[in-house]
């Protein structure tokens, strides 16, 4: 049989789409839009709004910005009773031990980095509120993809500091299999997607894996983290788009923490935040401050149950300072002041707030403090220490797990 | 050494045109461009022994079924991409949404890194996802989910995680008019992310078993389809669910002389040139398909180069970096000895994929058959 490459063949297909429209619009089908005369509303298919007959070019300066939601003050006191969530003691305790022992990891592994005897590696200060408050607020098995500073969600999960330590030696204890950098954690038992250095790209993935839980019907939802700058990234359109359209329970919580490496958000954005693209999308959409333990829990539990309920998308902004570098690789005193810094951790540190409301509530006081602050200390030291006489994986790992089965060409 | 563009004029007779006299002949070379198509003939496959009821089906209808067999068969399988739910541009999802529900087949907003990130999280999450590219040439979007993420998941986590139940279609291509963005064959781009599989069919039994196989297969698959082949390639194809194997080369001609190796549309201009070199220079060439282009089937290739020590590679790509680069280099690495002649590559030239001068852009059958001379007098 002799083929043509000619107009012919292609223009058959242009032709049967287009009559297929056509035919879809002409039956009255579910896509079709009919104009009608005279209308006192536009009834263009793109659009559901009213008439303007006077000029307005409507200025971004005319919409209203999302405010911030507050339980506490600064200095702990809660400011609508009514709004104070309603937990156990032993609960928040949890969350200000975590909290705690993350800024106690932290510290050491960052000196460790400095001393040499890891790599790399990214801390969360100042961030501990946006991390343990959400983390605290969802399911244990809801699905997580983080970026890389959300390391106080896998801790409240359960990753022991050992496993932590173990991915930042990449040991033959590390789950990932000493394949990543440090920080790039994974633990599929702990529902914690494995982090990849690319920003964003975990922003669409969320959404189809939000998809795939509404599909199965289990009643879980799942959270992407991502920074204000991340948000930048085409992904996060992309992810907006496809969750709003496709009804996906997925919770975007944005870290906007002031900073992307040295680009401050006036240079990132010219809206109202991230919480601004919400509505562009028809996400529903919160602003909170992240540095409010309490908030940020009852933000991220209003926007589950929302998100779990209803099968839509949640746009959470979470406003917050970061207080260390970027990463080992940065030294900020480059492009911020040290004041600057100093002036935040000093009045609006997360875990101060927290302590705090602890104090008022009677549920903590300084010897439960120091106490516990020698025990994260003794806890990740000795951790740090172990994990640096285990051994690395066999030199093999090196070539398996690209494919399910090895390919001829590697083995 | 003659320039390409002059040694295509030469080849197609045109008068006038010289690269010294610059006497043109307008009224003839127009009358040449409007006239000339390039043609082939689509070789089918005899129908298949042991698999049961047949039916005619052209290539869109071949994968049409094999989306039709996974939705069926996978309660988790979701298809979806840009225009799916009414049957896609090239009708290979027709009657899908009708059949299976709006929840499973569903079109995406327009945008391929969505439409990829969104099938990665799918298959993550443990659905089957058949995610659908409306023209490879629009697949670039979505490389950084291919190549960072979807390759790269399973190592990175050290096995804790993979995107094996992603598979992403797309109509990949020349189509005799498609110029530069609906034209484009991008496998080499992508044989370089380790982790991938790239399968290109070259007719409707091929392309429902190695569908099927892709969206079975435990690794991430990308599934090029010939789109100039969709309507015109009919084949007698079974009915009822059958996986062909990735990363296995097929021999369709056994021959002695000359190796030629191609894959998707350019295989069936393979056996017209192994057909042409019989009658005209009296020798039988080896033909192959080689079905997988990553992990590529090493050992069939290099078993019939050793037989014939001679070897064309042909594919519409562009020459520099095109995966015939990738074959010539192992196949001079294990068959030295054996060759006769250094490796041919008859191939798209080193530039955008044109409209009006497509003709002398693909690798049709006269510049293979001259590549065959070529090799057989070197």
């Amino acid at each position: 049989m002799a083929l043509q490459r000619c107009t012919k063949h292609l223009f058959n297909n242009v032709r049967v789409c287009t009559s297929l429209i056509q035919s879809m619009m002409c039956s009255g089908g579910s896509t079709s839009v009919n104009p009608k005369p005279d209308a006192d509303t536009p009834i263009f298919p793109g659009v559901q709004s009213q008439w303007a007959e006077s000029l307005e070019l409507i200025h971004p300066h005319s919409y209203n910005k999302f405010p911030v939601y507050r339980v506490m003050d600064r200095n702990g006191c809660i400011l609508n009773p009514s709004e104070e969530p309603q937990l156990e003691s032993e609960f928040v305790e949890r969350m200000y031990r975590t909290m705690i022992l993350l800024n106690t990891m932290d510290t050491v592994l960052y000196e460790s980095q400095r001393q040499g005897r890891i790599s790399f590696y990214m801390t969360t200060f100042g961030e501990e509120a946006t991390l343990i408050g959400s983390a605290a607020a969802l399911a244990y098995n809801d699905l997580v993809y983080a970026q890389y500073r959300e390391t106080g969600v896998l801790l409240w999960r359960g990753f022991s500091v050992d496993q932590f330590v173990s991915q930042c030696f990449g040991n033959c204890e590390d789950e990932g299999k000493g394949r990543q950098m440090p920080v790039h954690y994974g633990s599929k038992n702990h529902h914690f997607v494995t982090i990849s250095s690319p920003l964003t790209t975990q922003l669409p993935q969320a959404v189809g894996s939000a998809y795939a839980y509404k599909l199965a019907n289990n009643g879980r939802c799942v959270i992407a983290y991502f920074g204000e700058g991340a948000a930048s990234e085409g992904d996060a359109h992309a992810a907006f788009n496809f969750a709003a359209t496709l009804n996906c329970p997925v919770i975007f919580f944005c870290r906007n923490n002031g900073y992307a490496i040295s680009t401050p958000t006036h240079e990132q954005y010219r809206g109202d935040g991230i919480a601004g693209h919400g509505p562009g999308y028809g996400i529903t959409t919160v602003r909170v401050d992240g540095n409010d333990t309490l908030a940020v829990y009852q933000v991220t539990k209003a926007s589950r149950e929302y998100a779990v309920k209803e099968n839509r998308p949640v746009l959470i902004e979470a406003m917050t300072y970061r207080l260390g570098h970027h990463s080992t690789s940065d030294d900020s005193s480059a492009y911020r002041s040290l004041a600057e810094v100093k002036e935040w951790g000093s009045l609006d540190s997360p875990i101060s707030r927290l302590r705090q409301y602890l104090a008022l509530k009677g549920w903590w006081d300084d010897a439960k403090e120091r106490s516990w602050k020698e025990e994260t200390r003794k806890m990740v030291v000795n951790s740090l220490t172990r994990a640096e006489k285990v051994l690395k994986p066999d030199w093999k790992e090196m070539f398996h797990d690209v494919y399910y089965d090895m390919p001829a060409q590697l083995s | 050494m003659v320039s390409p563009v002059l040694r295509l004029c030469m080849r197609y007779r045109v008068t006038g045109l010289s690269s010294g006299t610059g006497q043109k002949s307008p009224a003839l070379f127009h009358k040449f461009i409007t006239k000339r198509y390039v043609e082939f003939n689509f070789s089918p496959e005899k129908p298949c022994e042991g698999k049961g009821e047949t039916s005619r089906m052209n290539l869109c209808q071949a994968i049409n079924s094999a989306l039709h067999t996974t939705l069926v068969n996978d309660p988790t399988a979701v298809v979806f991409g840009e225009d799916v739910a009414f049957g896609g541009v090239f009708r290979c999802t027709l009657d899908l949404q009708k059949r299976f529900g709006k929840d499973r087949v569903f079109n995406s907003p327009l945008c391929e890194q969505g439409i990829v990130g969104f099938g990665i999280g799918c298959a993550v999450a443990g659905t089957t996802a058949v995610a659908e590219v409306q023209f490879a040439d629009y697949i670039f979007p979505a490389f950084d989910q291919l190549v960072n993420e979807a390759a790269k998941y399973r190592y990175r986590s050290g096995n804790q995680f993979d995107c094996g139940k992603l598979t992403v279609r797309a109509a990949w291509g020349a189509v005799g008019h498609g110029s530069l963005y609906h034209s484009q064959s991008p496998e080499s781009f992508f044989a370089h992310a380790a982790g991938l599989k790239i399968v290109i069919p070259r007719g409707p039994i091929k392309a429902k078993g190695l569908l099927l196989a892709c969206i079975q297969d435990k690794d991430p698959c990308i599934f090029f389809e010939p789109k100039v082949l969709y309507r015109a390639a009919v084949e007698d194809v079974p009915v009822k669910e059958y996986t062909l194997p990735l990363g296995k080369a097929d021999v369709l001609v056994e021959g002695d002389a000359v190796t030629l190796i191609g894959w998707g549309t350019e295989v069936h201009i393979l056996k017209e040139v192994a057909d042409m070199a019989k009658e005209q220079l009296k020798v039988q060439c080896e033909v192959i398909d080689l079905v997988t282009i990553n992990p590529w089937d090493v050992e069939t290739v290099c078993n019939s180069v050793k037989k014939t020590g001679r070897v064309i590679v042909a594919h519409e790509a562009p020459l520099t970096g095109g995966f015939a680069s990738e074959i010539t280099a192992v196949i001079q690495e294990e068959c030295f000895l054996h060759l006769e002649a250094p490796v041919q590559r008859v191939t798209g030239f080193d530039t955008p994929f044109p409209h009006v001068f497509e003709p002398f852009y693909l690798p049709d059958k006269w510049r293979c058959f001259d590549a065959v001379k070529k090799t057989l007098t070197y």
